[in-house]
């Protein structure tokens, strides 16, 4: 699984850096990161749902690999 | 004394404060229904809310009333979030409905930038203060929080009820918000007062209403100087020094940005602290749950953020339109309901109920769009911190008279007595 942020859609809520700190990370502005190349590990798939489930924006795609 | 021509030292003029734009009559009085004659101002809304809004939702989804010239109120999540999206069809020029329409042509700085603007100044302004209110900068006035948390509660010791709005909630981002912009830490009483002036004094008479504004923007005049004499290391200087499009910002955005840094973060936050307490004063399965659980509070604090969200913006339709079945005209408002939006059942399982161990919760207490919330890292902050203080300092308590509590008017909605029993 590999996220990614919608920037377009990101308005800086926040949420993913909060649930889920090992994917995600803040601009200089507040907006939502992916950190380094987005992929998921296996253990964090859980924390990679919750992200994309409690954006308010709906701005978190998670793309299955393969 | 450091000389700024943008803000002369001059007593300023009777009268300019005096508000331009269209007045309408004020009516006030028990509502007839509230499908078509609506009121946030009336004591039965103030009371619940909520009984309203799920009505509402049920049988008129966008309600409306003839009472301040006209406006609309959506209840379902969808139209929200549709209208919060629509800059293009709904101003922010006003955000707070009155029975004063400012001049169309404040648009798009509108009379607080940025929370008052519109595209493409919006995008500009926020900019400015986006990076002073990111998760990383408030974490900055974490320890301070926490410290003055606890000095709080060391100040109840010795009674058996306490007043959890007035004597705890409501101080803690009074003091915050003063640190990072500069103020007096003492001054905070009047900051109070600005607040109700401005939030809650919606029907009164015009003049009533210039005056308490006047008081507002000479206190923050004031502080203006004394900053430009003496900068620091604070908001204020920041916006003092700040550029947009090559030079530095008008005197009325200023102050207009400082009004809505002052305002916003003080009854916002107060009234989420209040309420969450509120709910763990009167339901002692959450509590006692959350005391040997510190770890499940930040989704329990969501949870509270959607239950019992405390802001609701205002909006003016730009031109004509029909829009989900009503014909909207130009100049009307929208009440903009995030805590309706929240307790959707379509959005949410379970909506009516307070789960605080929800996991998903994709809740629009900081509104939705372009104008999120710009404090809402500072406010997340505020409530965590002041709930893990509390809990930890008086993990048991319970409301002492029910009755007793009383909750605010108007669009901001929260607690404003709370009596509770300790121990």
């Amino acid at each position: 699984m590999k996220v990614q942020i919608n920037s377009g859609l990101c308005q800086g809520h926040g949420r993913c850096y909060d649930l889920a700190p090992g994917l995600f990370g803040a601009d200089d502005e507040g907006y939502g990161l992916v950190l380094g190349d987005g992929i998921v590990p296996q253990d964090a798939e859980h924390d990679a749902n919750l992200a994309a489930l409690n954006c308010p924006e709906q701005a978190i795609e998670l793309l299955e690999e393969g | 004394m450091a000389v700024d021509d943008r803000f002369p030292r001059a007593p300023r003029e009777p009268g300019e404060d005096e508000e331009l734009g269209t007045r309408s009559e004020i009516i006030t009085g028990p509502v007839r229904d509230w499908a078509t004659d609506f009121s946030h101002l009336e004591p039965e809304w103030s009371a619940d809310p909520y009984l309203i809004q799920d009505d509402l939702r049920q049988r008129c989804p966008i309600a409306h009333t003839e009472r301040f010239g006209g406006a609309w109120l959506p209840t379902r999540y969808e139209d929200v979030a549709a209208i919060a999206y629509d800059t293009d069809r709904f101003s922010s020029r006003a955000i707070i409905l009155s029975n004063l329409r400012p001049p169309r042509d404040i648009a798009p700085i509108g009379g607080s930038p940025p929370i008052s603007s519109d595209p493409p100044f919006h995008h500009d302004a926020r900019k400015l203060l986006l990076a002073a209110f990111t998760k990383k900068e408030v974490a900055r006035q974490e320890q301070a929080t926490r410290a003055f948390c606890h000095s709080l509660i060391d100040s109840l010791a010795g009674r058996d009820v306490v007043d959890a709005a007035h004597d705890y909630a409501q101080h803690i981002p009074v003091r915050v918000i003063a640190n990072m912009l500069g103020f007096p830490p003492e001054d905070g009483p009047q900051f109070r007062e600005f607040v109700e002036d401005l939030l809650e004094g919606i029907n009164l008479p015009a003049e009533d209403r210039t005056a308490r504004v006047s008081r507002l923007f000479d206190y923050l005049l004031d502080q203006v100087h004394a900053h430009l004499d003496e900068p620091r290391d604070d908001l204020t200087t920041y916006l003092l020094n700040a550029e947009l499009y090559g030079q530095k910002l008008a005197p009325d955005v200023v102050t207009g940005a400082m009004a809505l840094l002052l305002i916003a973060g003080i009854d916002t936050s107060w009234s989420a602290i209040g309420a969450s307490l509120w709910h763990l004063a009167k339901t002692p399965a959450d509590r006692e749950r959350l005391v040997a659980e510190p770890g499940l509070l930040p989704t329990a604090m969501e949870e509270f953020l959607r239950a019992y969200a405390p802001v609701t913006m205002a909006r003016l339709v730009k031109d004509d339109i029909h829009w989900q079945g009503v014909d909207m005209k130009a100049e009307d408002w929208i009440l903009l309901s995030f805590p309706a939006a929240n307790r959707d059942p379509a959005q949410f399982d379970r909506a009516a109920e307070v789960v605080i161990d929800r996991e998903v919760n994709r809740h629009a207490a900081f509104g939705l769009g372009i104008h999120r919330c710009l404090g809402s890292h500072l406010a997340r902050m505020e409530l965590r911190i002041a709930l893990e203080v509390w809990l930890e300092r008086i993990p048991a308590f319970t409301l002492a008279d029910p009755g007793a509590v009383t909750w605010s008017a108007g669009q901001i909605r929260g607690p404003r007595t709370l009596p509770v029993r300790i121990g």
